[in-house]
C-alpha cells in the first residue's frame, strides 16, 4: 500500500505541483495583485519561461548557456518589429514605416522588415528563427565536441556580439534605445487594462505549458539520455548514441523557450532594448535558475520569478546596491547550494545523515 | 600603404594587450581548470592603481615606473584573496567557478563605481611616452609600442619563471599530471596559489597599459575579457605559444575588420572566425596530448 502510494506520488506529484503553480498564477495572483504588480509578475514569468529552457540545457544537459539573451532577444525583437509595424499601419496605412526609421534614417524600411507586417509570419519567426540559429550554432559546436567552459565562453561571446550589433544598427533596430511605443497587440489596444491582463494570462499559460513539456521530457528516454550525457558523455558515446544530437535537441528547445519568453516580454514591458538581451541580461537569467535549482522541475521557473521580484524590490529601496546583491547571490548560492535553494533542505539533511552514520 | 600599416600596427598593440590579459587566464585555466570571469576586473584594478600612483607620485615620468610593480602586487593580492577565499573550496567543480567569479566580477565593478565614481578618471601620459614615430605615414604612438614591449617582457618573464625556477618546474609538473606531482612531493595547493598570484598580477600590469590608452573606467574589464577568453579558446591550453599566436591574430584581424567595416561588425566577424576555426581545430591551436577521457 505504502509502496503504491509512493509510486503514485512520484508519477503524479510533479504534475500536481505544476497545477498548483498554474492556480497561483492564473487565479490567485490576478485577484490579489494590483494591475501594476501583476504586470511586473508577467515580466518575471517571461524570464521564467526562458529559465525553464536553461534548466533543461544546463541543469539536465550540463551545457552552461551564457548567451540565452540572444534567443530571448530574437523573439523579443521579432515581436517588437510586428508591434511597431502594427502601430505604424494603424495610423499611416498599409505601407507605413516605423517612426524611428523616419527619425534616424531616410524613411525607407529594410526588406527583411516587410514580412513582419503579417502576424502569422511573426509567430512563425518567433519559433523558427531561434531554432535555426541554435541548430546551426549547436551543430557546429557539439559535433566538434567543444564543451564545458569553451561552450560557455562561446555563448557569452555571442551575446556580446549580438548586443553590439543591435546598438550599431540604429536605423534598422532602434539601436541603444531599442524598440518601444507600441499601441496594438494583434489588434487589441495595449493600454486597455483588460488586454494587459489577457497578455499576462497568456504568459502564465505558456509557462505552465513549458513546465509540462519539460516534465514530459524529463520522464522520457530522451531525458534519461540527456542526464547520462551530462554525467558521462564518453560512456554514452561508447553505448552507441551520439551525444551531439542529444545536446543539440536540448539546446534548440531551450533557445525556442527563451525566444517565446522574449516575445511575451515585449508587449508586457512595452520595450525591448539591447540591455534586455546582452551578456549581463543573460547572466541575470542564469541567476534565477541557479537560485531555484538548475536540475529541478520547478526550480528554474520559481527561481527566475524570485530573482525578478528581488530585483524590483531591492532596486526600489536601494537603487545602487542591487548589483551587490546579484553578485553575492551568485557567490553564496553556487558556493554553498550548488543544486539550488529548492534542494537546500535535502542537501542539508543528507549531510546530517552522513554525519550520523559516520 | 596607410590602409595596411594603420590596422596592422594598431592591431599588434591590441594583440599585445590581449596577450597580457590572456596569459593569466591561460595559466589558471590550463593548470586548475578555473575560468576566472573576474580576470577583467584585475585589469581594472591595475588601471586604478596607475591612477592612484599618479595622485601620490606627481612626477608622471616616474609614476608609471612605480605603478607597474604596484599594479602587479595589487592585482596579484586580489587574485590570491579570490583563490583562498572562494576558489579553493570548489576545485571539484570547475564549471561552477565560472559563475562564482561572475558574481565576484559584478561586486568588484560596483565597488569601483562606488569608490571612484561611474565616470572614470583620466591618466596622464608620461613625457617619454608622449610622441610617435612615422611608419609609412602612420603616426605610431609610443604608448602602443610600450604596450608591445610590456607584453614581450611579461612573456619572457613568465617563460623564464616556468623554465628555470623550481616553482616553474612545479607548475609544469602540476599542469601535466596533478596527482603524480602530488606524490612526488609537490604541494599542488601552494603551486595553485602562486599561479593565481602571478596570473592575476600580469592582468594588473596589463591594466597599466590600458589606462595609458583609455584612462580608467569601472567597466574597463568587460571590454577586454571576452576577447581574451576567445584568445585562450583559440590558442589551446597548456602551452604559451598558442596563446601568443592567437592573441596577435585576433588583435590584428579585429583591427582590419574595424578598418574595413565598423567596430561592431568586427566583433561579430571575429566571433564567427573563432567558431569556424574551432571546426578545424576543436582543441585550439596547440594542446598537450593526453590519454584522458575528459
Amino acid at each position: 500500500m505504502k509502496q503504491r502510494l509512493q509510486k503514485l506520488v512520484r508519477t503524479w506529484g510533479p504534475l500536481l505541483a505544476i497545477a498548483l503553480v498554474a492556480v497561483v498564477l492564473l487565479v490567485v495572483a490576478p485577484a490579489v495583485l494590483s494591475p501594476f504588480r501583476l504586470n511586473n509578475l508577467g515580466k518575471y514569468i517571461c524570464w521564467a519561461i526562458a529559465g525553464v529552457g536553461i534548466g533543461l540545457a544546463w541543469g539536465r544537459g550540463g551545457m552552461l548557456v551564457m548567451g540565452q539573451g540572444v534567443f530571448f532577444g530574437l523573439g523579443g525583437y521579432a515581436m517588437a518589429m510586428h508591434l511597431k509595424l502594427e502601430a505604424a499601419m494603424a495610423t499611416g496605412g498599409p505601407d507605413a514605416v516605423p517612426d524611428f526609421m523616419v527619425l534616424y534614417g531616410d524613411g525607407t524600411m529594410p526588406g527583411w522588415w516587410e514580412p513582419f507586417r503579417s502576424g502569422a509570419f511573426t509567430l512563425f519567426a518567433i519559433i523558427a528563427v531561434p531554432a535555426v540559429v541554435a541548430a546551426i550554432l549547436g551543430y557546429a559546436i557539439f559535433k566538434r565536441r567543444v564543451k564545458g567552459a569553451y561552450f560557455a565562453i562561446l555563448t557569452q561571446a555571442l551575446a556580446v556580439a549580438f548586443a553590439t550589433l543591435l546598438i550599431a544598427t540604429i536605423k534598422q533596430t532602434g539601436g541603444f534605445n531599442g524598440l518601444n511605443q507600441f499601441t496594438l497587440f494583434f489588434g487589441y489596444n495595449l493600454y486597455d487594462p483588460v488586454n494587459k491582463k489577457m497578455i499576462y494570462s497568456i504568459a502564465s499559460v505558456v509557462l505552465v505549458v513549458c513546465l509540462v513539456i519539460v516534465w514530459q521530457l524529463y520522464r522520457s528516454r530522451f531525458g534519461e539520455l540527456l542526464v547520462a550525457t551530462r554525467d558521462a558523455e564518453e560512456r554514452v558515446r561508447f553505448l552507441g548514441h551520439d551525444p551531439a544530437n542529444i545536446k543539440l535537441v536540448a539546446f534548440v528547445v531551450a533557445a525556442v523557450m527563451a525566444s517565446i519568453g522574449g516575445a511575451l516580454f515585449t508587449p508586457i514591458t512595452g520595450i525591448i532594448s539591447p540591455s534586455d538581451v546582452d551578456a549581463t541580461a543573460s547572466i541575470f537569467l542564469i541567476a534565477g535558475v541557479a537560485l531555484g535549482g538548475r536540475a529541478l522541475l520547478l526550480g528554474p521557473a520559481l527561481g527566475a520569478i524570485a530573482v525578478g521580484f528581488g530585483q524590483t524590490t531591492l532596486s526600489e529601496r536601494f537603487p545602487d546596491q542591487w548589483t551587490y546583491f546579484l553578485g553575492l547571490l551568485f557567490i553564496v548560492v553556487i558556493l554553498c547550494f550548488p543544486s539550488g535553494l529548492g534542494n537546500a533542505w535535502s542537501q542539508l539533511t543528507s549531510r546530517f545523515r552522513k554525519a550520523e552514520v559516520a | 600603404m596607410d590602409a595596411f600599416t594603420t590596422p596592422l600596427l594598431a592591431g599588434t598593440a591590441t594583440g599585445a594587450l590581449l596577450l597580457i590579459a590572456a596569459l593569466g587566464l591561460a595559466l589558471t585555466f590550463g593548470q586548475m581548470g578555473v575560468i576566472n570571469m573576474a580576470h577583467g576586473e584585475f585589469l581594472m584594478a591595475g588601471a586604478y592603481t596607475t591612477f592612484l600612483t599618479q595622485q601620490v607620485v606627481t612626477n608622471t615620468d616616474l609614476s608609471i615606473l612605480v605603478a607597474l610593480p604596484a599594479a602587479f602586487l595589487v592585482a596579484g593580492a586580489l587574485g590570491l584573496l579570490l583563490e583562498v577565499a572562494i576558489i579553493s573550496w570548489m576545485y571539484r567543480r570547475p564549471l561552477d567557478t565560472l559563475l562564482v567569479t561572475v558574481g565576484v566580477s559584478l561586486v568588484l565593478q560596483q565597488l569601483a563605481k562606488d569608490v571612484f565614481g561611474a565616470q572614470g578618471d583620466p591618466v596622464q601620459t608620461p613625457g617619454w611616452l608622449d610622441g610617435f614615430i612615422d611608419v609609412f605615414g602612420y603616426h605610431w604612438p609610443y604608448r602602443q609600442m610600450f604596450t608591445i614591449l610590456l607584453a614581450v617582457a611579461a612573456l619572457v618573464g613568465l617563460g623564464l619563471l616556468l623554465k628555470y625556477t623550481s616553482y616553474g618546474r612545479q607548475i609544469r609538473a602540476t599542469v601535466q599530471n596533478r596527482d603524480l606531482a602530488e606524490t612526488m612531493g609537490v604541494s599542488t595547493r601552494a603551486v595553485d596559489r602562486v599561479t593565481f598570484f602571478v596570473g592575476s598580477g600580469l592582468a594588473g600590469v596589463g591594466g597599466v597599459a590600458v589606462s595609458l590608452i583609455s584612462g580608467t573606467n569601472p567597466n574597463l574589464g568587460t571590454t577586454y575579457i571576452i576577447s581574451a577568453f576567445l584568445v585562450v579558446v583559440a590558442g589551446g591550453l597548456g602551452q604559451l605559444k598558442g596563446t601568443v599566436i592567437a592573441a596577435f591574430v585576433v588583435g590584428i584581424v579585429t583591427a582590419f575588420f574595424t578598418d574595413w567595416f565598423s567596430s561592431s561588425m568586427a566583433q561579430v566577424f571575429t566571433f564567427a572566425l573563432v567558431v569556424i576555426f574551432l571546426q578545424l581545430r576543436p582543441q585550439g591551436l596547440f594542446t598537450v596530448q593526453t590519454r584522458g577521457l575528459a
